[in-house]
């Protein structure tokens, strides 16, 4: 690539946000002159996106030079909201955060500080470095139950010990042509409109390329996305049943017995006895007055007797052939008879309870449909299932993702080319702490976790998932029971418009708390009700690395604005000041630190941009159980309790929650709450993705905003016109919690008795002085969604599955935005920093 | 040259085009259009079919400013759209050869812009 300007230079970098918001991977090739961006392209040397690139990608022109982007740092100076602020030197805005934390730390416990952040982008390594620094364990991901990603993954971790993804060569530099890649013969897309966005660290359009190489889609959904367009199957489930249907499809590949039984015989605990008299696992404790908890009990068939599971030599002590199936009666350690079931009889006993025909009373989807379904789906080889944030916005998340897990082990996918392949952390870099894994920045001392809010009352949390658990964590701030909240450090993350759920207590709580920062590229309601805020940078704007699966990628500073500075600087000099004895001097070191395994420096892994681990390395696929590459130990199997895929979870026993799969009704179904939804007709879902923006980003994006220019309620034409709305017309959302404002889209991309609010709506272009926060509480749909229903575990909330009803606005009001609108309007506190600007768009 | 000779066009296979809106802003930047304004447009149709069934079709269409990208090609590059497009589905070249690439392929659409 050359410019035809000589003084245009070429960079080659990552994308991981700030800018296009989204989980990066993509290789861009940014064209910079005189120090500034002037255009953007995919590379197409680049294997992850081949030189595509998505509009928010393309848009960074846009969003770089924004005229509203924060550009100093600034101080408050009337009252919270009141929208006045004074730049001030970071200097002074260092001195000030310094000094008032150390003293709220001092007077109330290193615990009183939240560190709260957003989606999987490139602040989680240096929220920790700063919370950690601090002494506080409480880094929250905003979110109600944590709700998105997170609870899949600590799910994975639990049964099968690591993460998998659908396989599209992603690990491989020659990805669809490399051999040793499979194409899946078919791709379940559950929950996943892929198409419009990139979330989870894939990237979306893979599904695409593989489909025309010839791969079949099963669309679940409960729109008819352009997935489900195109599907074999498309199976319309009702919001909030997922678990029944993935508990239908396990009956169907059991019944007709469709599954890999070699695999299930060699690989998961199902031959593992359960006792029947308390329904939990027989461990080698129970059996022998000396034995293991930690040891587990089969029937061996050619002794007709038990034999002993040994989990740290992960064998048996002599050859062993275990029963899959059957009841035994066992000896135990006090003399005490007693019978015992398999694993697989007793998750058979629990699937038994889903026939296709008690599914579909449950789900809506038809029974014949989901055997046909199921039957594609097991008989493909190879097959995989992608799963979206559907699965976390249901308080049953644990549940579902166990019975879909089991599905795609029992068929035979597991890391398996084609299959659900392991996502492992490339060379095993992993720079914090992420659910399943324990990284470079860490907290000094394991005692300063004891605190963390949801620690103590969720297992899961206390185990696997490193962070505060959010509901709890709004509570404690109102309760300020066992401990008070007295600083929010909020960095890339709007709790108030997009993470928040019940947007007036967000705004409450960040009120009540005494010192408030807020870290960002734009000014939002959160701002608003800031103390401090500091300009953050985009990706081209920073040095960093990103470590998320394969390949192991950098981003490169290329530019500048103003006094926009990258979040892991801002947070490393902060950490500094608030631990007398942090170990790093300069974030060079740190950064080195953190790709060490690699064998690289990180000057040395920048200046190739990217690597791929070598084949026999961990990180590299495929079939690791049986090379010995998923253990610390080295021995074949599965990082869990057993060593195995746990059908039946000794982890989850552990924890006091069901350890097998089973469906439970969302808070707010038709079928929990007949009386609500005798008021609430309509099941109301959310959180569909445009391609314009990333969540509640980029409304301030003059090309992205023509793409998507209003709130939009998708309704389907034929309950529009029942309730006198027509296409295009502007309609009230209401249910229990309150109203909200959207323009109808009349179409058949939802069934009659659903509707479709986006989500994480604000209007930059208003007035962002509380109360009126740019209209986050007219036109968001989180404003009339709960918190505090996360499930069982903390994890999962009820986002998707709630209900509402619809009705046409009594007085037409003026459209909330035109094209031009966000040129002309300035939020008060960008007007004074706002640079004169020539016009950032000729007319061709 | 030769290429003031041919007619250039655009195959879109809208089987795969997802509606993502690559192609316009794609374009936008290349061309540097306000807000609105690109050499595409992508529609979106959501066809009845009997049985309560339809399907879903987004249809990339060249505008008015639509200039096949003229410069880019010179350089060797593909146009804006082509390359960007998240979904691959946009081919550029000489209408006879993509005429004949049309064949025995399904839901394609080829577009000589003005």
């Amino acid at each position: 690539m050359s410019g035809k300007d000589s003084d245009v230079q070429i960079f080659r970098t990552t994308v991981w946000s700030g800018g296009p918001g989204c989980h990066g991977g993509c290789g861009v090739l940014a064209h910079v002159k005189e120090g500034k961006l002037v255009k953007i392209e995919g590379d197409p040397d680049h294997p992850w996106n081949q030189g595509r690139l998505c509009v928010r990608g393309l848009a960074m022109t846009q969003i770089i030079d924004h005229p509203d982007r924060i550009r100093y740092p600034m101080k408050r100076v009337g009252e919270r909201g009141e929208d006045k602020w004074k730049r001030i030197s970071w200097e002074e805005a260092f001195d000030t955060i310094e000094t008032k934390m150390k003293a709220l730390r001092d007077e109330f416990g290193p615990e009183s500080g939240v560190f709260i952040m957003g989606t999987g982008r490139d602040i989680g390594a240096w929220i920790c470095m700063l919370a950690y620094a601090y002494g506080s364990p409480n880094v929250a991901f905003g979110l109600s139950g944590n709700a998105c990603y997170g609870p899949r993954v600590s799910a994975c971790a639990t049964f099968q010990g690591d993460y998998s993804v659908f396989d599209a060569g992603q690990w491989l530099p020659k990805r669809y042509e490399d051999p040793r890649f499979k194409l899946p013969e078919t791709i379940m897309v559950w929950g996943y409109n892929i198409g419009a966005c990139c979330p989870d660290n894939l990237f979306g359009h893979w599904i695409i390329d593989m489909m025309k190489k010839g791969t079949k889609i099963i669309s679940v959904d409960p729109r008819f996305t352009w997935f489900a367009s195109r599907a074999e199957h498309w199976l319309q489930l009702r919001p909030g049943s997922e678990a029944a249907l993935a508990m239908g499809f396990l009956n169907v590949v059991i019944n007709e017995n469709l599954y890999d039984k070699e695999f299930v015989e060699k690989w998961t605990n199902a031959p593992h006895l359960i006792r029947e008299d308390t329904n939990k696992i027989l461990r080698e404790s129970h059996l022998i007055k000396d034995g293991s908890e930690e040891n587990f009990i089969v029937w061996d068939e050619t002794a007709k007797a038990t034999a002993i599971w040994n989990t740290t030599e992960m064998a048996f002590a002599n050859s062993v052939k275990p029963a899959l199936s059957g009841r035994f009666k066992v000896t135990l350690a006090d003399g005490k008879k007693l019978w015992c079931r398999t694993a697989w009889d007793s998750l058979l006993k629990e699937v038994e309870k889903y026939s296709p025909d008690e599914v579909e009373k449950i789900t809506w989807v038809k029974a014949d449909d989901l055997r046909k379904a199921a039957r594609l789906y097991a008989t493909s080889k190879p097959a995989s299932i992608q799963w979206g944030e559907a699965i976390d916005m249901s308080p049953n998340v644990t549940p579902t993702a166990h019975a879909l897990l089991i599905l795609w082990n029992i068929t035979g996918n597991n890391d398996v080319p084609g299959g659900n392949v392991i996502a492992r952390y490339a060379y095993d870099v992993v720079a914090y702490a992420l659910p399943g894994a324990k990284g470079v920045i860490k907290l000094k001392d394991q005692a300063l976790d004891e605190p963390r809010i949801g620690a103590d009352r969720y297992g899961v949390f206390k185990n696997f998932y490193w962070r505060a658990q959010t509901d709890v964590t709004l509570e404690q701030i109102f309760t300020e029971k066992p401990y008070p909240i007295k600083s929010l450090w909020i960095q890339a993350a709007n709790p108030l418009g997009a993470l928040g759920m019940d947007l007036k207590q967000w705004r409450e709580a960040l009120k009540k708390v005494d010192f408030v920062v807020h870290t960002d590229l734009f000014m939002t309601a959160t701002s608003q009700l800031a103390d401090i805020v500091l300009p953050a940078a985009t990706f081209l704007e920073k040095d960093s690395v990103r470590s998320w699966w394969v390949p192991l990628q950098t981003m490169k500073k290329i530019v500048t604005v103003d006094e926009c500075k990258p979040d892991p600087e801002i947070n490393f000099e902060l950490a500094k000041r608030f631990d007398p004895d942090f170990q790093y001097k300069d974030l060079n070191e740190i950064l080195d630190a953190i790709v060490e395994p690699s064998g690289m420096t990180f000057k040395q892994l920048q200046d190739q941009v990217y690597s791929y681990p070598p084949e026999g390395h961990p990180s590299h696929p495929y079939r690791r159980y049986e090379k010995g590459l998923l253990r610390k130990d080295k021995k074949q199997g599965f990082q869990t309790p057993s060593g195995k895929v746990e059908l039946y979870s000794v982890h989850r026993e552990n924890w006091g929650m069901e350890a097998l799969p089973l469906h439970e009704e969302p808070p707010f179904s038709p079928i929990r709450r007949p009386d609500l939804f005798k008021e609430y007709p309509l099941l109301l879902n959310t959180g569909r993705r445009s391609p314009a923006f990333f969540n509640s980003e980029h409304r301030q994006i003059p090309w992205l905003r023509a793409l998507d220019p209003d709130p939009t309620l998708e309704i389907h034409p034929e309950t529009a016109a029942s309730l006198g709305i027509g296409n295009g017309e502007w309609v009230i959302v209401e249910n229990w919690m309150g109203k909200v404002r959207y323009k109808a889209k009349a179409t058949k991309a939802v069934p009659r008795w659903m509707v479709m609010a986006a989500h994480g709506w604000w209007f930059p272009e208003r007035n962002g002085k509380d109360p009126e926060l740019y209209g986050i509480f007219e036109s968001n749909v989180n404003h009339i969604t709960p918190m505090g229903y996360q499930g069982k575990d903390g994890l999962g909330a009820p986002i998707k599955n709630l209900l509402c009803k619809v009705y046409k606005e009594a007085s037409a009001q003026e459209p909330l935005w035109v094209p031009g609108d966000m040129e002309k309007k300035k939020p008060a506190a960008r007007q004074a920093q706002a640079k004169k600007k020539k016009g950032e768009h000729h007319n061709g | 040259m030769a290429e003031e000779k041919t007619d250039y066009g655009l195959l879109i296979n809208y089987e795969y085009c997802t509606g993502c809106f690559t192609c316009m802003i794609a374009c936008s930047q290349e061309h540097n259009w306000p807000a609105g304004m690109a050499g595409m447009k992508v529609i979106e149709v959501m066809e009845d079919l009997p049985k309560d069934k339809a399907y879903l079709a987004y249809i990339p269409f060249p505008t008015e400013l639509c200039v096949l990208c003229a410069g880019r090609v010179k350089k060797g590059l593909k146009p804006a759209c082509v390359q960007h497009c998240m979904a691959a589905c946009i081919t550029h070249g000489p209408i006879e050869e993509l005429a004949k690439e049309m064949k025995g392929k399904k839901r394609t659409v080829l577009w000589k812009p003005r």
